[in-house]
């Protein structure tokens, strides 16, 4: 299992075992479930990415499997991928749903702050 | 600025033909795909009437193919989201910009950006959206195992997709408003001996319904006027597209749906506007066909650049 480090400058690989131990140790999380299966995932991946290292420190990003993590997929009604969920000080603020571009996708993440 | 002979935009099926031909011909040629949305075709998880491919192919796997034999050839591209296009100067041998975070110059673009799916409309798609509406079968159907889904529209990818559900739903049916589908011959006669799909003739969805995920689909009969409830756990839809044009709004012509409208050599309303794929007016929007368009449209951008620099192999015009 990943070790859930301070200020990651890339998404930590979160699963149904370490997920809440994320949620407790971040602030300001954003989790990106996603699949192998799912073609706009992948298109999201990139993003997420260079969201990780231009905000390291600030915002934190996680990618879970939705499919190696069906526990986290019912826990939070996932229906559709990709999805972020949204994380403030320990409980669920919101989600996200659908690829978009970067910029876009950062403010629809700061209007969560 | 570095100036491009031709500048394509959209990285789908049309853009990437147009980007191996133009990348063959030795063209300066740039391609660029959006950071976000991807070809519609690489959302369809079996492609079986491309040639070459017996037995099928998925979307996401063709279009990298596409893309492998684009590169293989030189191809440059890059990922911006072009929002506007802009001639260069009044005259317009100077050439276009392609706008997205920063302006890029070419004498010639060709515009492959493709469509998306329409949305419906009715009350109850955009809350429901990621809580029981879906646009991508291959995304979401994993998430609808052993539940009910309805799936809206009656052309092709409507029912590839709802054949595609029923793999995981316990059933699926399949909301048309006409009473017969448009749908392909072959794709018809799987759908019709599918015992987990069903069918409701001439009606339409009213309303999407639900406390906190979709719980049922409010229709609409057509013939006799009468709306009822259908429950489902999850509304595919796929009933119309909208083509991606924004970018054009204003400087070529297009049809009352939004589609450019081209010649029969993919030339648009402007000197060095070129256009293929899933956006311009035309019959039929297939892989093929788009293919097709593309290759055209990178040939008549090639000797359009060549007219210009005074460089046109005789006869070619």
């Amino acid at each position: 299992m990943e070790n859930l480090m301070d200020r990651p400058d890339k998404p930590l690989a979160l699963t149904d075992a370490n997920l809440d131990e994320a949620i407790a140790k971040y602030p300001f999380l954003v989790v990106d479930c996603w699949a192998t299966w799912c073609g706009p995932c992948r298109m999201l991946g990139p993003i997420i990415e260079n969201l990780a290292k231009k905000h390291q420190g600030d915002i934190t990003f996680g990618k879970l499997d939705v499919d190696a993590n069906t526990k986290t997929a019912e826990r939070f009604s996932i229906q559709t991928i990709p999805n972020l969920l949204i994380f403030k000080d320990g409980r669920k603020v919101g989600d996200i749903i659908g690829a978009m571009p970067e910029a876009q996708l950062l403010k629809e993440i700061n209007t969560y702050r | 600025m570095e100036t491009y002979d031709i500048i394509i935009i959209g990285g789908g099926p049309a853009g990437l033909t147009a980007g191996i031909y133009a990348a063959r011909a030795k063209m300066k040629t740039l391609l660029i795909e959006s950071t976000f949305s991807a070809s519609l075709i690489t959302t369809t998880d079996m492609v079986e009437n491309y040639p070459g491919f017996p037995g099928g192919i998925d979307g996401f796997g063709l279009v990298e193919r596409f893309k492998e034999q684009a590169l293989s050839f030189g191809l440059e591209t890059l990922q911006d989201d072009i929002t506007e296009i802009q001639a260069a100067a009044s005259d317009v041998s100077s050439g276009w910009f392609a706008i997205g975070s920063q302006e890029y110059h070419a004498r010639s673009l060709i515009i492959a950006s493709g469509a998306a799916y329409a949305k419906l409309g009715v009350p109850g798609e955009k809350e429901f959206t990621g809580r029981g509406v879906s646009y991508c079968a291959t995304c979401d159907a994993p998430f609808y195992r052993d539940r009910t889904i309805v799936v809206v529209g009656g052309g092709d990818t409507a029912v590839q997709e709802a054949l595609f559900l029923t793999k995981f739903a316990s059933r699926v049916t399949l909301v048309h408003r006409r009473d017969s589908l448009r749908a392909t011959a072959i794709l018809q006669e799987r759908a019709f001996a599918n015992e987990k799909l069903d069918f409701v003739w001439s009606s339409v969805v009213e309303e999407i319904r639900g406390e906190k995920t979709v719980s049922a689909v409010r229709l609409k009969n057509l013939v006799s006027g009468r709306s009822e409830d259908l429950a489902a756990d999850g509304v595919f839809i796929f009933a119309g597209y909208i083509p991606n044009t924004e970018l054009a709004n204003g400087i070529i012509e297009r049809d009352e749906d939004g589609y450019i409208i081209v010649d029969d050599r993919m030339h648009a309303s402007q000197p060095g506007i070129f256009a293929c794929g899933d956006c311009i007016r035309k019959l039929l929007r297939q892989v093929v066909t788009a293919c097709g368009d593309g290759a055209t449209a990178a040939f008549a951008a090639q000797l359009y650049v060549e007219e210009l620099r005074g460089t046109l192999y005789p006869h070619r015009k």
